[in-house]
């Protein structure tokens, strides 16, 4: 496994092996599909939206609607406006959908497809929307693609008023629909009012019903983004996904904005039930503390399975961010953490909180790739690796424990259903962790060693 | 059946604007074998439909050129590109004795802005420095994504200077995802490069019975199974092309008495060419079904017509089919008089048909993804295919005799003679083998997925990732025919019921039972409240 992979660490400053990252468009995809009765729409090759949908539909196993505007040659020569007309007519015909979100694509961008233009010239008929974000895949990352659509929601969708209400909006991140799930159900514990978007869940996690569904139940209805310019606040969570969105809204509709972690993890989670209290003035609920507590509870009482253990991040920044948090609250060492996003508030981000807890990192690195990553491990082992399915090669090739957490993953289920955020998602995260460990030790462990209670 | 497929394709027209209607109805058929039908293949999409089709960059580096195991395959362009075709196709390879297997890694050159703006082509050069470095390959394939081809990169020129200074070789592919209308243009893009700078530069010794399997991916492990019945019997396989290869295995290719086609669609102009080349004959195979292998197995021994291969080629048969009759057998009575919709690829859409018949499921609609026309119609109308803009955009190589290495493998005659029973250098095509009323859809989108699932209600759709779910949403049972949905291998004996047993699971597995909730399905029950002492 990942044989070529020599020991010392290889310099390089061209080739990257083995990406911790992918392209934006797929992110923007995926935020789209976030709005209720909306199709994502991708302006480019037709390759580009075939290898997104599949992508997100290996990770969901949900269907993954999207059309193309199927550039060939000629477009490229003469651009992507008759394409991208022609397709919304066909779209409105033949899907229905109440939305179109348009990304652009590397070929599109490169040509220089003015979108907006080609929107405003495009027959769309009453009542229906086309917003659109430009993603060129030779910026930033998937996350940045995620990004730029959220944002594009606010840009077109977004109301301001004068009045403002007592709503607030949550940007909840790259995030699974699970988890956009568990943010909800704590704002309704918290009796704070939201609008939540981009909100997959309902969407990528349809039920079966015998009846098929192009636009599932789910998703944040265009109604609800344009009234978040009526909201008091804003909490952005993550602040490589969602921070670029909320602060568009401050800027449009003058609502302020707090960029807060993913809640993953009992820090992260109190900060965020500490920030709903401070913009509402509530108080929380018996049941949400209970939770908390239990956390607690479990933190205790499980410490000595992970205490100390050396572990490897990676993935997405906001993700891996709140991961490193996570796991310097269960009294981990996190040794080795990177990202393939590129964006020095990473770096930044990962030594503050490291520092917090009296901590260093062996190597903190954004923009790396996973070759490098393996390079660290191989030098410098650790217990475990948290991070995506492709972390798999790297753990089997040096026999460690992988905790699979972010996007994508392609080889396990559970993702979609049980959240990792919040006080209950802190557990299910303990659970992981903690299973991964007693997993390894009664299946490597001599039989005088083998023990019935842990 | 109770509904009619003239109504059906109507009902799929009818919901089309008037120019999408005006290009669909060209791309449907029902069979009529009363007269020659025509369908419309390798056409562009329309705009604004969710089609499946995917880039001539997916033909070329994710399917041809990535199951080489021993090169290094740079991908230049934005990170994506390389990414997605990163492990995901299931091409399984193995490093040779003291060789190398680059199949887990995915190589990039991570295109930002100012490589856009500034050029790409000393970041390549770096990237290949690199890669020489780190790895030490047999050799490099660069393949172009869209940006590259539009800011005017050179990538031939690139590896044109890295071949001269490292020494080994480096093949670049300007395989830009708008070229052609689909993945097939990335296959022809990819052969060709192959037929012209690497067959035929490595000679070995060569031994009886020598084959090459053209247009074999090795999906899910199909080429070594394949690949064990014909070592049985005594075949000696020069190379795959490209499934589970090595450079100098392709480098070989030119020395084999025959060519096996088992993908139709992407490689019968490869084959065509190393015959006129090198004169190797090719024949059209089936390794997907039973009887589809036995009948290729018998094919290949009569054209070798030596009768202890055709012996021993009968004993391996019997055995093989004997160890698998019992279990297809128990199949086939739980599958009885089903159906089946087929959507995939340009060839598998008529391979499988075969095979599921076998159990006893028949297919009443099929179409492929990416096909040509001569996919559905047959190798004679080729001449009749008029080229297009889009096709014309993509090269079109033509070869010579070899002075040095040609010769004949058998005389002309005895190919004519052959072709009475051994399919040399003919495919019939899809259409041939469907009966009258059959449908059959070139570029199927999800619209007419939809509809036909609905009208037909087939027990299984054969397709691939992205229209899987939707078509289990609707309750029948969808795999992937693409990447086997991660089982396999289904060629071969074996192979076959590997197949059969998945989809047995698959269509009879108790969720299937559980679709409806019982509050759907009962009757409210009706209860009473019985007072004590009352009853």
């Amino acid at each position: 496994m990942l044989d070529q992979t020599p020991s010392k660490l290889s310099e390089r400053s061209a080739l990257v092996v083995n990406p911790a990252k992918t392209c934006q468009p797929v992110g923007a995809m995926y935020a789209a599909l976030g709005i209720h009765n909306c199709l994502p729409h991708s302006h480019g090759s037709q390759g580009c939206c075939s290898y997104h949908r599949m992508h997100l539909t290996r990770h969901f196993r949900d269907p993954i609607m999207a059309s193309t505007s199927s550039f060939t040659e000629g477009a490229c020569v003469f651009g992507g406006k008759p394409n991208l007309t022609k397709g919304l007519t066909n779209i409105f015909e033949i899907y229905n959908p109440d939305v179109v979100a348009i990304n652009t694509t590397c070929l599109s961008e490169t040509i220089g497809d003015d979108i907006s233009d080609i929107i405003r010239g495009a027959k769309i008929p009453e009542g229906k929307v086309v917003i659109h974000a430009n993603t060129p895949s030779y910026v930033g990352s998937h996350v940045t693609g995620f990004s730029n659509m959220v944002k594009a929601m606010v840009a077109y969708l977004a109301e301001d008023t004068e009045v403002k209400n007592n709503t607030i909006n949550i940007i909840p991140g790259y995030v699974e629909p699970s988890d956009m799930k568990e943010v909800k159900r704590m704002m309704k514990l918290l009796n704070a009012p939201y609008i939540m978007f981009p909100d997959t869940s309902d969407v990528v996690n349809a039920p079966m019903t015998g009846k098929y569904e192009m636009y599932p139940k789910g998703g944040t209805k265009v109604e609800e983004i344009r009234k978040s310019g009526s909201s008091k606040a804003t909490i952005a969570m993550g602040s490589f996904a969602s921070k670029d969105g909320g602060y568009e809204l401050e800027s449009k509709c003058n609502i302020p904005c707090h960029v807060i972690k993913v809640p993953m993890g009992v820090k992260a989670t109190d900060d965020f039930v500490m920030k709903v209290l401070e913009i509402t003035g509530g108080s929380v609920p018996y049941e949400l503390e209970m939770e908390r507590g239990q956390l607690v509870d479990l933190m205790v009482d499980v410490h000595n399975h992970y205490h100390n253990k050396r572990v490897a991040i990676f993935g997405d920044p906001d993700i891996v961010i709140a991961m490193t948090e996570l796991v310097l609250s269960l009294g981990m060492k996190p040794v080795h953490i990177l990202t393939g996003t590129p964006g020095k508030e990473f770096d930044k981000t990962v030594e503050e909180t490291l520092k917090t807890y009296g901590e260093t990192a062996e190597h903190v690195k954004s923009k790396g790739d996973l070759m490098e990553l393996h390079q660290w491990i191989k030098e410098s082992p650790v217990d475990m690796i948290i991070g995506n399915t492709y972390g798999k090669y790297i753990a089997r090739a040096e026999d460690i424990p992988l905790v699979r957490v972010g996007w994508p993953i392609l080889d396990r289920v559970g993702h979609s259903y049980f959240p990792l955020v919040g006080y209950m998602g802190a557990i299910r995260m303990i659970e992981k962790i903690s299973t991964a460990f007693l997993d390894l030790r009664d299946k490597t462990c001599s039989d005088e060693d083998f023990e019935l209670v842990l | 059946m109770a509904v009619s497929k003239k109504d059906l394709q109507s009902k799929i027209l009818d919901a089309y604007p008037a120019s999408v209607m005006k290009n669909r109805k060209k791309h449907i058929i029902i069979k009529d074998s009363s007269e020659i039908q025509e369908i419309q293949a390798n056409t562009r999409t329309i705009p604004g439909i969710i089609t499946n089709r995917g880039c001539a960059y997916a033909g070329c580096k994710g399917v041809v050129i990535g199951p080489i195991v021993d090169m290094v395959h740079i991908v230049h362009g934005p990170i994506g590109c390389s990414y997605y075709a990163w492990q995901t196709r299931r091409n399984k390879g193995v490093a040779r004795e003291g060789g190398k297997s680059f199949l887990e890694y995915c190589f990039s050159t991570d295109m930002q802005e100012s490589d856009i703006v500034f050029g790409g082509e000393k970041k390549l050069a770096k990237a290949i420095e690199e890669a020489v470095e780190i790895f030490n390959p047999r050799a490099i394939s660069i393949s172009a994504t869209c940006p590259v081809g539009l800011i005017g990169d050179d990538i031939s020129a690139v590896a044109k200077s890295a071949q001269e200074k490292y020494g080994i070789p480096v093949l670049s592919f300007n395989c830009e995802g708008y070229k052609g209308v689909s993945q097939s243009a990335g296959h022809h893009i990819a052969n060709n490069k192959l037929m012209l700078e690497v067959v035929g530069k490595n000679d070995i010794e060569t031994k009886p019975f020598s084959i090459n399997i053209l247009g074999e991916y090795n999906i899910g492990g199909d080429e070594w199974e394949i690949a064990r019945v014909l070592h049985k019997i005594g075949y000696n396989i020069m190379t795959t092309m490209t499934g589970n290869s090595t450079y100098d295995e392709i480098a070989t290719a030119h020395q084999a008495d025959l060519n096996l086609v088992q993908c139709h669609r992407s490689i019968n102009y490869i084959a065509d060419m190393i015959e006129i080349k090198y004169g190797a004959p090719w024949m059209k195979v089936n390794f997907i079904g039973i009887e589809a292998m036995s009948k290729t197995l018998r094919d290949i021994a009569e054209y070798f017509g030596d009768d202890n291969l055709k012996k021993r080629t009968e004993q391996v048969i019997a055995e093989e089919v004997a160890e698998l009759e019992d279990e297809i057998a128990g199949y086939k009575a739980m599958c009885d008089g089903k159906t089946a919709i087929l959507f995939v690829g340009g060839s598998r859409a008529h391979h499988y048909q075969g095979l599921l018949s076998e159990i006893g499921i028949s297919t009443v609609a099929a179409g492929y993804e990416f096909a040509h026309r001569d996919d559905y119609e047959g190798r004679d109308i080729i001449p009749d295919i008029k080229l297009d803009a889009d096709t014309r955009n993509i090269e079109e190589i033509s070869v010579e005799q070899d002075a040095e290495k040609f010769h004949l493998r058998i005389p002309a005659e005895r190919i004519e003679e052959l072709k009475s029973t051994v399919p040399m250098s003919v495919y019939k095509g899809m259409i041939t083998d469907m009966p009258d009323g059959s449908m059959l859809i070139d570029d199927l989108n999800h619209f007419e997925t939809e509809v036909l699932i609905k009208a037909l209600k087939p027990s299984f759709f054969g397709s691939g990732i992205k229209d899987k779910y939707a078509v289990q949403k609707m309750g029948v049972y969808a795999k992937q025919l693409h990447s086997y949905d991660y089982g396999g291998p289904y060629a071969g004996y074996r192979g076959a019921v590997n197949f059969a047993r998945d989809v047995v699971a698959g269509m009879f597995t108790p969720a299937w039972q559980y679709v409806l909730p019982p509050w759907k399905t009962q009757p409210g029950l009706v209860g009473k409240y019985v007072e004590e002492g009352e009853a």
